[in-house]
């Protein structure tokens, strides 16, 4: 008896000590709640009218017309709102970058080519302004990326090739370890350049170009020469790990890169240039390593090799300048439709912070030009979660997914569409912020 | 203004004229379908009509006659002979108007060497065959004001253009529009984003006050250089003789019409004391400040922009790219119209202006504007800053047939522009552009094809070019 009990009591701790590593539960119990009377839009299927979303211990418990209202739970009565899941920003610098020309307050770009042990939660600061700025325009999650688009002033002028692990996280919580989804969800690589590939802007990551243009060809061999040289590396560190672990000397930037060449962790591809883009698809295939692309229009002169290979695709934003004088002035507008009509599955990604709530405007205008309003809402939720390999958490409201919610004012990709409750991690969670708070204050001023 | 340029300006305007005249009689004769070739006519009809100074009319019609809004209504016949634009299902609204612009400028923008560089004129740099004049267009903007970089004190001299996209470059300027000048306040002007060179001097001024300092001793310069051109013209207009001119000065001349309120001040700023700087400065020399450019802070100081009579020409939601766009609200353009201040939003940029009535749309969800409040922010607005609303800015008759035709709402995300018309004539027509991309494509091959020949092994530019590497944040905003 006294076993048992011992073992119960040590099980149970066992239990409580590891849940609150994983940090799914905070210490307090939190409070239920049921959105009542609402339309829901699940993105797993069609539109439910008048109905309830009930969220306990930050999941979705229970959907549909009529479902259950548990005892003690607070009631949010929605009606005439419309409920989603909360939109998903694939690419940001959120947290890791506070205001882009203060080289102190940015933490994303490291010396080095090639900082595969680098991971960006550690560099993202909780209390950044950023965070409820952007989250209360219904962005409840975000990937943030350290060294895309090669070096920053501050690198030294040396060129980022492998910038390190993008994090995947919450908009709320007092620490990472509170927000945190996946800390490590892609590996950043920054393709190198080839010729005739041309330079200018990088689109919109603030910190500009990617890998200068006008490179040659002798020296993209050797960059790529070297990126297999360190896949090999990590291929033979797994094996030798795998064999005898003490007789190995650890290595940490080899360690990082293990999780990659298994396949398990993708490489996040940052290239511009559609010849580049068919070099990665081609290397990654060979080196059978996982890929996103995150890029511009150049994906729509490659969309049927996309679709072919299965490569999910990171649009930058599509309110971009145009770089060639003759393409047509709506190319960066119709892309996500041309992609999507293509077959290849899109995420919208805003790669900077100082646009990052503008998310739904993008997904909104390129639906103007084409893109179905059912793909964009999946091009918002489902698709980056799916990318991230968080498909099953995230992305939908659907019983048992993590609770991360928007009660709005209408389509979310409308201009003028506010967003009323934001739950992140079945929190409801204030959508005040620096933005609001000076509006409030300077709006008093007689 | 001194004779010497008032000779030069009567000169030019005449020439202007002549420009005009000429392109009227090329135009006209060039119009296949009037057969008495005595006057245009286009009836846009059953559409929305958003006239933004009076109101909102469904079901209604525009009619157009020599380039002018003729007739505004419901029940407007065709007149015989007219262009019927049936507008069912269509929003037409004025054209857009975007307060600071750097298209169709031929190289830089900025005069960057000195801190004052007022003798720079975009005039003298306009170039009509920028593809993003066409762009602009495809978004809706039918007239920009043409600025100047922010690199200086006091910049360099303005002009509005309208953007008549295939016509010489003297065809784009809006005539008769007040010319302006660019003052940039801030981490611009004082260079603390950009890079010295190793052994290269810094240039003054290096903060804030010293960019006071640069304005008022400009201005100290123009107030004497201004006596001494009054006392001549005094002392000749009573027939002395023997006079010598003073010596003419090209970088005061514009500082002088600015001190005669014969050109606008449109001054870049960003954080709520230089505002209040610039308008005291502009108190003690007795100038007015017409328009504050990108004034991100000044929600904060509306109060005294308001009194002095300026406008606040702002972004919609970009914030935090540098230390002084810390405090950058999107709610700024609502609150500077909520405390008495006329408020434009404008793009700064190609791209962003491809989508002004986008931005305008935004202050509705930050602070709350009314949809005809949000329309004047793009239109009637930035058309008072820039002293042109007896000309654009609303759907009136009399004003210059300047319209844009949606098929949405234009303050939807789903808007798309189907027409931009300017002077009655349409320049941007979407569904011309997608029929024309074909054709378009095949000549380009075939230059390609040409050139490859022609050229085989020769080293050249890749394709894709564009705005050339080290292009930064800071170009963006000027």
């Amino acid at each position: 008896m006294r076993t048992s009990r011992k073992k119960l009591f040590l099980a149970l701790f066992a239990f409580v000590m590891v849940a609150a590593l994983a940090g799914a539960f905070p210490a307090e119990a939190q409070q239920t709640y049921a959105i009542t009377h609402a339309k829901v839009f699940p993105i797993s299927g069609p539109p439910i009218l008048d109905a309830t979303v009930v969220i306990r211990d930050g999941k979705i418990s229970a959907v549909g017309k009529g479902a259950a209202i548990p005892s003690g739970a607070k009631v949010i009565d929605a009606k005439g709102l419309e409920v989603y899941p909360g939109m998903f920003n694939a690419v940001t610098e959120l947290g890791m970058n506070e205001i882009g020309q203060v080289d102190a307050s940015v933490d994303t770009h490291e010396l080095g080519e090639y900082n595969p042990q680098l991971v960006a939660a550690t560099a993202v600061n909780p209390a950044s302004a950023h965070i409820p700025v952007t989250r209360a325009d219904g962005v409840t999650h975000v990937i943030a990326a350290p060294g895309m688009g090669g070096g920053r002033g501050g690198g030294g002028g040396a060129q980022v090739i492998i910038g390190g692990q993008a994090s995947l996280f919450n908009l709320a919580g007092w620490t990472m370890d509170e927000m945190k989804i996946k800390t490590s969800a892609a590996m950043v690589i920054n393709w190198p350049a080839l010729p005739g590939g041309g330079g200018g802007r990088g689109g919109a990551a603030p910190q500009g170009a990617a890998p200068a243009g006008g490179a040659n060809r002798a020296e993209y061999d050797r960059q790529i020469a070297e990126i297999t040289e360190w896949l090999e590396r990590a291929r033979h560190y797994s094996a030798a790990m795998q064999a005898n672990k003490a007789a190995v000397e650890r290595d940490l930037k080899l360690e990082a890169l293990v999780p990659v060449v298994k396949g398990e962790l993708p490489f996040f591809v940052v290239a511009n240039q559609a010849n580049q883009i068919r070099e990665a698809v081609a290397y990654c295939d060979k080196q059978k390593v996982r890929m996103i692309l995150a890029t511009g229009n150049a994906a729509g002169e490659v969309k049927e090799l996309l679709k072919e290979k299965s490569i999910p695709v990171i649009l930058r934003p599509v309110l971009t300048l145009l770089r060639g004088e003759d393409d047509p002035y709506d190319q960066n507008l119709t892309l996500a439709a041309q992609l999507s009509a293509a077959g290849v599955k899109i995420a919208f990604g805003s790669f900077g912070n100082e646009f990052a709530r503008r998310l739904s405007q993008w997904a909104g205008v390129s639906v103007a030009f084409g893109l179905s309003h059912d793909e964009a809402m999946k091009a918002l939720t489902i698709n980056p979660a799916e990318m991230f390999g968080v498909g099953k958490e995230l992305g939908t409201i659907e019983v048992g997914k993590m609770a991360n919610i928007i009660v709005t004012t209408g389509d979310p990709l409308e201009l003028n569409t506010e967003v009323r409750y934001l739950f992140i991690r079945g929190q409801l969670t204030s959508t005040d912020n620096r933005h609001r708070q000076l509006y409030e204050e300077y709006r008093k001023r007689q | 203004m001194n004779l010497t340029t008032q000779k030069n300006y009567r000169k030019f305007v005449l020439g202007l004229s002549i420009a005009v005249m000429a392109a009227v009689v090329i135009a006209v004769s060039s119009w296949p379908s009037q057969a008495q070739g005595n006057s245009e006519v286009t009836l846009i009809k059953n559409a929305t009509i958003l006239t933004v100074t009076k109101g909102t009319i469904q079901n209604g019609s525009v009619l157009i006659r020599n380039g002018k809004i003729a007739e505004v209504g419901t029940n407007i016949q065709a007149p015989a002979g007219a262009t019927v634009i049936d507008g069912t299902g269509m929003f037409v609204m004025p054209g857009i108007i975007d307060c600071h612009s750097h298209i169709a400028v031929d190289g830089g923008v900025n005069e960057g060497s000195i801190s004052v560089s007022s003798m720079a004129n975009i005039l003298d740099v306009l170039n009509p065959v920028d593809i993003d004049i066409y762009r602009d267009l495809a978004g809706g903007v039918t007239s920009a004001n043409v600025l100047h970089g922010s690199a200086n004190a006091i910049g360099g001299q303005t002009t509005v253009i309208k953007l008549r996209w295939g016509q010489p470059a003297e065809k784009l300027v809006f005539e008769g529009a007040l010319p302006g000048i660019k003052f940039a306040l801030g981490e611009n002007p004082k260079r603390s984003n950009s890079t010295v060179l190793p052994g290269q001097p810094r240039r003054y001024p290096a903060t804030r006050m010293g960019v006071e300092d640069v304005i008022r001793q400009a201005f100290t310069e123009a107030v004497e250089y201004k006596k001494k051109w009054e006392n001549y013209n005094r002392r000749k207009a009573t027939g002395e003789l023997n006079l010598i001119p003073p010596r003419r000065d090209l970088r005061l001349d514009p500082l002088v019409e600015v001190l005669e309120g014969k050109r606008y001040v449109h001054s870049h700023c960003y954080v709520a004391d230089e505002i209040l700087m610039l308008i005291r400065v502009a108190n003690e020399f007795g100038f007015k400040v017409r328009t504050f450019q990108h004034v991100l802070e000044g929600y904060k100081v509306a109060k005294e922009m308001a009194a002095h009579g300026a406008g606040g020409s702002t972004f919609s939601d970009w914030w935090a790219y540098k230390l002084e766009a810390y405090d950058a609200i999107p709610y700024n353009a609502a609150l500077m119209t909520q405390k008495g201040v006329i408020v434009s939003i404008n793009s700064d940029d190609a791209e962003e202006a491809q989508h002004l009535n986008q931005e305008a749309a935004k202050t509705m969800k930050y602070g709350g504007l009314s949809h005809d409040e949000a329309l004047k922010l793009v239109t009637i607005n930035p058309a008072k800053q820039l002293g042109i609303d007896n000309r654009v800015g609303s759907i009136e008759v009399g004003k210059d047939a300047d319209l844009v035709i949606y098929n949405h709402d234009p303050l939807s995300v789903y808007a798309v522009v189907q027409k931009s018309i300017i002077d009655g004539k349409v320049y941007f027509d979407r569904q011309k552009d997608i029929a024309n991309r074909a054709e378009i494509a095949k000549e380009k091959q075939a230059l390609l094809d040409k050139e490859r020949q022609a050229g085989a092994g020769r080293g050249g530019r890749g394709p894709g070019g564009g705005r050339g590497p080290g292009d930064s944040i800071q170009d963006r905003e000027e």
